[in-house]
């Protein structure tokens, strides 16, 4: 019998069939077509497959669609509200902290959850919370820029 | 286009071959308003000026449109690979145009609406395709000044244009707009003999630093690249790989694969493939696919290579020579013979290489990441036997290129497969492991430099030989009067690919070159940059090594116990770079921790001062890990690398706290290449600055904390 997992993305209720060992970065790319979310390495070495669960940070090769029943999941375009950029998405674009924008999603999504859990990082704390997700161009030092500047703008926003 | 092509053409020649398409038939469908034709290459650039060509339309491989509506598109077969020409061609074109930059829209890289391009490579956008959007913009604002004439019967030198329109320079309040000129119109024109670019002073738009155009799309992940294509009915395609390159079929078992529900499986001979709706069902088929393989024996590993390479790599080419080796030696006080060795080196972009394809009515549509898109339809073509006409590459963003992506094996394969499955979309996008064994590495290399100097700190002979680093980076720019470079290659050195990696070969010969000339310096107790200083002959390199120094403050730093300082500098792409570091080193562990990084380039005119800076820090970044800790581990052709863990790239944690970039003031001179030249002296300042900090002299890159300490010893 064909097994169901429903669960909240990006705010909406949804349902997906799976097969066994269905991972939730292929579900999202090929079925809810939500392709911001990359693949990059499959063994969550590279972090560009970050999603947030109940806002925190995930990495969605490692996690079977059988697990992710009744979670609340959050993509890279699940991100900006009524076309406004959230203020990470806005301080990567402010600081041109991308050059190649493949791990950005990931790195976006990053941030925001180690803001979630912490709002006011010092550098040496978000080296540390980014410490996993990688970037080949070496965008590295404006990305710390970027969610630097984040924490000082998103002061008393609420947490996704 | 094969491998050997592309190097052909990448290390030898920037020209693109010449024009391969029915000029007429691609005016016909180009459109309305006023059209600018020009090529790319410098070759063919004269080809294109008005008048010298007998037939109607003069070749090009590029062109812009000043649409109906004011907009500017640009059409060129160059693509988006992070290194920012979408952004910084526009900025050229907006500032000759007179539109604001909002209004240019650029289209990259699409087969089916852009002319011929050779790829994208060799840090030549910005060095050759620059100058000719520039002259097409302005041979497009003269015609959009003419046409002004005649509509406000205003004599041209009494109009001028200026954001999006031309006015009657006596009265502002007198215009008419771009729109309004090129309606209902289609004009298409060459370039004239000497178009009249602007000079630096004029510049509105050029040298002020921009944002990245394409930052929004991409920070909310509606940036497309080639896996993100999603088509109806699409099948996800997973290849039976060998365990090693050079491995032969002996026996294959696909039973328990085809048993599998909803499993498509392929065969043509050694090409095996599996299909499905999801790429883990793909993947669980071909692992369950049983093969026997015939593996052939080992001739090298990764620390027997450098010894396989001397004895096999015996093909020599004299690449620079001057005055007479002998006589240097007789001149020369003290004699060096050194030797260096540097590894393979992955290109490791966090895209995989990747295509989506589909075949139906004998034509055949692809997404890939491809620098090289009229090559990888060029081999589709070779492949398939279709005529060229029927393979269409669409424009793409890529994720990340470095050279890796010149070379398009993904692309022909899902080619082949949308052709088996014809009707079917396909997707293949290589697994990380596979990126592994497939990847076109960066050579491993071994240099031999002999050389001598007179007591005073005077270079009196240089003998530089190089083995498979190829000769990019030794331009003689020091001034040695006795001085010969070889390169060194030949047929079955290497067990696996390999290919052009950012600034191919050239971060080994100048970690080399500056490692060696380190060596020499201290041998008299001389300053590094004192001796550079008294052996350099070219003054562009000269000034990169000032700016870089004054930045850093080479000769008034004071650095505690245990760090040290080093330099190196290079050429690349037309570019000067010196690099100079201060390092960490644990003589206890080995660890080295880069904590600054100052890039001096002498770029000439830069176009886009931040995309400059980021482009030196993306290099400094990127290059710590061939310096450091990159290394391609093997026996023959089985890779050992399979993933991140085993192939250790830069992070958060290790990359400098400060990266300073400074360029030499040059506005009035050619601009030159950007994406590359800075990665090139990384490795060689690295090496410098722990020898200057705990005093271990290593000969092998990367430097990993066991070579330290093994050269502390």
């Amino acid at each position: 019998m064909e097994k169901k997992v429903q669960f909240e993305l990006n705010g909406e209720k949804v349902e997906v069939a799976f097969e066994e060992n269905q991972t939730l970065l292929w579900a999202l790319r090929t079925h809810f077509k939500l392709t911001g979310t990359k693949y990059g390495c499959g063994l969550g070495y590279c972090g560009s497959c970050t999603v947030l669960w109940d806002g925190d940070p995930v990495r969605s090769c490692g996690i079977f669609l059988e697990d992710v029943q009744d979670a609340r999941i959050t993509t890279i375009e699940g991100l900006a509200t009524n076309g406004e950029l959230h203020p990470v998405q806005q301080a990567f674009v402010d600081n041109d902290a991308l050059q190649c924008g493949y791990c950005t999603p990931g790195m976006v999504m990053n941030a925001v959850g180690l803001l979630n859990q912490n709002p006011e990082p010092t550098r040496e704390e978000i080296i540390a919370g980014m410490e996993d997700n990688l970037c080949r161009c070496g965008a590295h030092t404006r990305i710390i820029d970027a969610v630097a500047s984040a924490s000082e703008s998103m002061k008393g926003e609420p947490k996704l | 286009m094969k491998a050997d092509k592309i190097n052909r053409l990448y290390f030898d020649t920037v020209d693109s071959p010449p024009v391969q398409f029915d000029r007429r038939e691609f005016i016909k469908k180009m459109g309305s308003g006023i059209i600018i034709v020009f090529s790319l290459s410098q070759l063919a650039f004269t080809k294109a000026f008005r008048g010298k060509d007998d037939e109607e339309y003069p070749e090009f491989n590029a062109y812009l449109r000043v649409r109906e509506d004011g907009f500017v598109d640009c059409f060129s077969g160059k693509i988006e690979m992070g290194q920012g020409i979408n952004t910084s061609l526009a900025q050229v074109l907006a500032d000759e145009l007179e539109v604001s930059l909002d209004r240019v829209n650029m289209i990259m890289g699409d087969t089916d609406l852009v002319p011929y391009d050779a790829g994208t490579w060799g840090s030549m956008t910005t060095r050759f395709h620059d100058p000719l959007i520039r002259a097409a913009a302005v041979e497009a604002r003269l015609v959009l000044i003419e046409l002004a004439s005649e509509k406000l019967e205003v004599p041209v030198e009494q109009l001028e244009a200026a954001n999006g329109k031309v006015v009657v320079k006596s009265d502002k309040s007198e215009f008419v707009t771009y729109e309004e000129l090129t309606e209902g119109k289609k004009i298409v024109r060459g370039l004239s003999e000497k178009p009249p670019i602007k000079k630096p002073g004029e510049f509105d738009v050029i040298g002020k630093s921009f944002l990245r155009r394409d930052a929004v799309e991409k920070v909310t992940g509606k940036a497309l690249y080639a896996a993100d294509i999603q088509l109806p009915g699409m099948l996800c395609a997973k290849i039976v790989r060998p365990p090693a390159h050079g491995s032969k079929l002996i026996a294959v078992d696909t039973s328990k694969a085809e048993a599998m529900e909803g499993v498509k499986l392929l065969r043509e001979g050694d090409f095996i493939v599996v299909l499905h709706e999801h790429p883990e069902v793909a993947e669980k088929a071909v692992n369950a696919i049983e093969t026997e393989w015939e593996i052939p024996p080992s001739k090298a590993d990764d620390e027997t290579i450098f010894e396989h390479i001397l004895k096999t790599a015996t093909e020599g080419r004299v690449r620079h020579s001057g005055g007479n080796l002998e006589q240097g030696k007789k001149e020369a006080d003290i004699l060096f013979e050194e030797e260096y060795h540097d590894g393979y080196k992955a290109h490791a972009s966090i895209e995989t290489h990747a295509a989506t394809a589909v075949f139906e009515d004998g034509r055949l549509t692809m997404w890939a990441s491809s620098q090289t898109p009229f090559g990888t339809r060029q081999e589709i073509s070779d492949e398939l036997k279709l005529p060229l006409e029927k393979v269409h590459l669409k424009q793409i963003f890529l994720g990340g290129g470095f050279g890796g992506k010149i070379y398009n094996q993904q692309a022909v394969e899902a080619a082949r497969i949308a052709k088996m499955v014809e009707g079917t979309p396909v997707q293949l996008m290589w697994s990380r492991k596979e990126e592994f064994m497939y990847d076109r590495f960066s050579p491993a290399a071994v240099v031999k430099i002999n050389s001598g100097i007179a007591n005073d700190g005077k270079i009196t002979f240089f003998n530089f030989d190089t083995y498979c680093a190829g000769a990019r980076g030794t331009d003689p720019f020091y001034n040695i009067p006795h001085h010969k470079t070889t390169t060194f290659d030949g047929p079955g050195v290497h067990p696996f690919y390999t290919g052009a990696w950012r600034a191919p070969g050239n971060p080994t010969n100048t970690f080399a070159r500056e490692v060696h000339f380190d060596i020499m310096a201290h041998k008299i107790g001389m300053d590094p940059l004192e001796f550079r200083m008294k052996n350099i002959g070219d003054n562009r390199a000269r000034r990169s090594m000032q700016v870089a120094a004054d930045k850093f403050g080479w000769n008034t730093v004071k650095l505690p116990e245990g760090h040290g300082k080093g330099m190196a500098v290079g050429i690349d792409a037309g570019t000067y770079v010196t690099i100079m570091v201060e390092v960490k080193v644990n003589k206890t562990t080995g660890d080295v921790k880069v904590l600054r990084a100052v890039v001096g380039q002498d770029m000439g005119q830069v176009v886009n001062p931040q995309g400059t800076d980021i482009q030196a820090e993306g290099c400094v970044n990127m290059g710590l890990g061939y310096s450091l800790s990159e290394e391609v581990k093997f026996d023959w052709g089985t890779v050992k690398n399979q993933n991140f863990a085993d192939f250790q790239l830069p992070l958060f944690s290790t990359i400098p706290e400060k990266i300073e970039s400074v360029t030499v003031d040059a506005m009035d001179e050619p601009p030159q290449g950007g994406g590359e030249p800075a990665i090139v002296s990384v490795g060689g300042a690295i090496a410098n600055a722990v020898f200057d900090a705990c005093g271990a002299r290593v000969h092998r890159m990367p430097l990993t904390p066991q070579r330290i300490l093994d050269a502390l010893k």
